[in-house]
């Protein structure tokens, strides 16, 4: 019954020449190979939170929660722990997941639990009608702050690294084919994985030029070195000009918070209350 | 003796939790029911803290003021409750760190030198508990036998010292009286947070996920330790936040889940239950009351959040909302709350408070009425799968993600029946119909259960109305002074029929709250009912039943 088309009947109302138009080509592509390849097309759950990224899961007809704002980490955790078969591919933009849900983003990395993070970083509150965000650079002139922000962005991919993420990368919606090459690993990794994709906002902070001068494919790079990854991360804090890498960063075979947890096994009502009055006898 | 009331106190680190309940136990042995009221300061070390087990020949679940013996492992516990003593009152007290000053005229009052038994024996500090709890029973007159078993039972570690001094105590006291056996029965005694934590495993729970904050803390410690036996998935996130996106993404994979906290934490809750709302998806919260607002009293009672678990997080949908009054119901209603929420899809709140979650009961599961089994609708694969498929009860079949040819989607925006944000006039009216369309269909179901409970005194002209905790301690002031008592356990949806039923042919009704300003009666006004009296209490402290009945002799 169902259409293995990816596609929805919903209309599509992102602005022209938005980068999230890269981003649902990256991850529909992604998503029909690994159908391709065998990964059960049910087995598919994507979440996102509120902003214009999040219209993605009425686009792509697969199992969905459109879920509220900042809070996209928690409901994937309790979906991953519930039903392990899943692959769970979340997308946030950068005020859900560095700013209103920061807290979450922090200890699903330091749990590494078996999600993938998609971060639609636009460095603007787009839905909102142009505010700064927690990686706007300094001096940002928005909405909000007229005169321009007077604090300096936090560099998310410090704080991830920090905090635990064993896959840690950088992409740009305007170098497709490295979005999708980024998005199948960081899908295929067993652990906390987290994209930061650079996806323009043509009105409100169109960044298109000034990333196409400063960007740079990463090569040879060892991401398994926790303190060049470090390095490289540091090359570009988010505010002060200076190249700004994409690829890979860090990557490390780690444990999972969501192998710890028993199956649920389907009881028989006698066999419980059975169970439960057991129980009861060491309350005497 | 038909019943005997006796209070335990010391300072926190006393141990005084354990041995109250240890205490209640031997009574227990005698055939005796119990109820202990447990009051306690928010601090690790120091401070008095204290115990009241009262154990009956009748099923209670209340507490009284006056009691008949008062074992002291501190100063304070002497001086903050002689009141509390009666004519024929004993006392024992440590010898070695309480003066026995300024008390009313004692018949009975032995010191016993507990700092110098514990030196003699080698003991920890904290089995003096254990001894005084041996010298109680040599003046009661309860055999060793029953000690030395329930301590079997009880104590995990250094149970022969612990054995050894309770032996010392025991022999350095005199026998006053002897508490009898009066029956044969042997109910397991726990708290309330123990009997809802029964009670959602009995309803199917396969996660509980919460953030620890009084008095719930404790279902989250109960349901880890049975995390494997009942493979449950128990969770300690972030924050309650987390707690509780967390728990609408097991509702979504199709686990049964609960979470636990207080008012604080519910305030962070309210985003994510109006979404369990919008999104229809099922969800237990257990939500603990203590004294507010804001961090109040950390560790005593309160009824004062009945209208924000109504009312609590934008837009309207419909909620179930249930006080269950003591641990047996405390157990039905959350085993049923489970079953319904996943049937009506809609979040549901047990409305607690300190008093039922920290208070221990004896607990006769026999007791309790059968719960039906009431299952969630499911797919039946014959059409494509629409999430919100609109139907004449509101309930739209369920699947799951994994569950093949059918594509899930849920959403926090309106949406249509697939799930698809829309901003249409026709379909937002229609969903919104849709989810509020549950309500009735809920509230049928709810009347099989009673959702209004009545008690004796049925003929009286006489009416106390209350609710969850206060529920013992006005069924045994109504029994005493005659009256009829009226519970509303269901409070959202509200059974209003069966309210209206429950209080015909009154003269007189009053309302008994542990709150400042009458919400019960707040929420009765607004369907069109109304109270002669009131008897509201917002001192922290649960009423006891003397308490109570000199209220109630007042107004009359």
């Amino acid at each position: 019954m169902i259409q293995k088309d990816l596609t929805t009947y919903a209309k599509n109302t992102w602005c022209p020449g938005c980068g999230n138009f890269a981003i649902l080509t990256a991850i529909k592509a992604v998503m029909k190979s690994l159908i391709d390849e065998g990964l059960p097309f049910e087995n598919i759950a994507i979440i996102s939170g509120i902003g214009c990224h999040a219209k993605i899961v009425d686009y792509i007809n697969v199992n969905s929660f459109y879920s509220i704002h900042g809070r996209v980490v928690p409901v994937a955790q309790g979906v991953k722990i519930a039903n392990r078969n899943l692959k769970v591919i979340c997308f946030e933009g950068d005020g859900d997941a560095y700013g209103e849900g920061l807290e979450h983003l922090i200890f699903a990395a330091k749990r590494n639990i078996d999600i993938t993070m998609i971060i639609h970083n636009n460095r603007v509150y787009g839905l909102t009608t142009g505010q700064y965000t927690p990686t706007s650079p300094l001096g940002f002139k928005g909405k909000s702050t007229p005169f321009g922000t007077k604090e300096l962005p936090i560099n998310p991919l410090e704080l991830m690294l920090s905090s635990g993420a064993t896959f840690i990368a950088r992409g740009y919606s305007s170098h497709l084919e490295l979005l999708k090459k980024l998005f199948k690993e960081a899908i295929m990794h067993k652990g906390f994985a987290l994209v930061d994709v650079l996806q323009v906002c043509v009105t409100f902070f169109n960044m298109y030029e000034y990333y196409n001068k400063t960007v740079y494919e990463l090569k040879e790079h060892d991401t398994n070195d926790y303190n060049r990854a470090l390095d490289k991360i540091r090359e570009w804090d988010y505010s002060a000009n200076s190249p700004i890498g994409l690829g890979i960063f860090y990557k490390k075979n780690a444990s999972s918070f969501d192998d710890n947890f028993p199956k649920t096994i389907p009881q028989k009502e006698d066999e419980k209350d059975i169970k439960i009055k057991n129980i009861l006898k060491d309350f005497v | 003796m038909k019943e005997f009331s006796l209070l335990l106190g010391g300072m926190a680190g006393d141990g005084i939790d354990k041995a109250s309940l240890i205490l209640a136990r031997i009574l227990n042995r005698l055939g005796y029911c119990i109820y202990i009221y447990r009051e306690y300061p928010s601090i690790i070390r120091g401070g008095h803290t204290y115990s009241i087990i009262r154990a009956s020949q009748n099923k209670i679940t209340t507490h009284t003021n006056k009691v008949d013996c008062i074992l002291a492992l501190n100063q304070d516990c002497l001086s903050l409750h002689k009141d509390r003593l009666k004519n024929d009152s004993f006392i024992i007290y440590d010898s070695d760190a309480v003066k026995p000053e300024g008390l009313p005229l004692i018949k009975q009052l032995q010191g016993i030198p507990l700092d110098k038994i514990i030196k003699e024996e080698k003991a920890l500090a904290v089995t003096r508990n254990s001894c005084i709890i041996g010298s109680f029973c040599k003046a009661s007159g309860i055999k060793m036998e029953i000690l030395e078993d329930v301590f079997k039972r009880n104590i995990s570690r250094e149970l022969d010292m612990n054995l050894k001094v309770a032996l010392k105590g025991n022999e350095n006291t005199k026998e006053l009286f002897k508490l009898e056996k009066i029956s044969e029965r042997c109910f397991p005694i726990f708290t309330g947070n123990e009997a809802i934590s029964f009670g959602l495993i009995k309803g199917g729970l396969n996660s509980y996920i919460a953030y620890p904050m009084t008095p719930t803390s404790n279902i989250l410690h109960f349901l880890a330790s049975l995390a494997e036996k009942f493979s449950l998935k128990v969770i300690h996130p972030e924050n309650e936040i987390s707690v509780m996106l967390m728990a609408e993404g097991f509702a979504y994979a199709g686990e049964r889940v609960a979470v636990g906290t207080a008012g604080g934490g519910f305030c962070l809750m309210t985003e994510g239950l109006t979404f369990a709302g919008m999104a229809e998806l099922p969800v237990v919260i257990i939500l603990g009351q203590r004294t507010g607002p804001s961090t109040g009293l950390p560790t005593y009672t309160g009824q004062t959040e009945l209208h924000f678990a109504l009312n609590a997080g934008q837009g309207e949908f419909t909620r179930l909302v249930i006080a269950p009054g003591d641990a047996e119901e405390a157990y039905f209603w959350s085993a049923l709350c489970l079953n319904l929420v996943w049937k009506y899809q809609l979040p549901g709140i047990i409305l607690v408070d300190k008093t039922l979650c920290e208070g221990t009961y004896s607990f006769n599961i026999d007791a309790i009425e059968n719960i039906k089994k009431c299952e969630p609708v499911l797919w039946d694969r014959k059409e494509q799968y629409k999430r919100y498929l609109n139907t004449e009860t509101g309930i739209s079949p369920l699947a799951f993600p994994s569950d093949k040819d059918a594509i899930i989607k849920i959403n926090s925006y309106e949406h249509d029946e697939a799930g698809i944000t829309i901003e249409d006039s026709v379909t937002t009216k229609d969903m919104c119909d849709k989810r509020l369309r549950k309500e009735k269909y809920l509230l049928e179901e709810l009347i099989e259960y009673k959702p209004v409970r009545v008690y004796e005194n049925a003929n009286s002209t006489v009416g106390i109305i209350c609710w969850g905790s206060n529920k013992g301690v006005c069924i045994e002031a109504g029994q005493n002074l005659g009256f009829k008592i009226i519970q509303p356990v269901v409070l959202s949806p509200f059974p209003k029929e069966e309210f209206k039923s429950a209080i015909s042919g009154l003269k007189k009704i009053i309302c008994v709250e542990n709150n400042a300003t009458g919400q019960l009666i707040k929420l009765i006004k607004y369907y069109g009912f109304d109270v002669d009296e009131k008897i509201l209490k917002y001192d922290g402290r649960p009423f006891s039943l003397d308490e109570l009945e000199n209220e109630l002799r007042k107004i009359l």
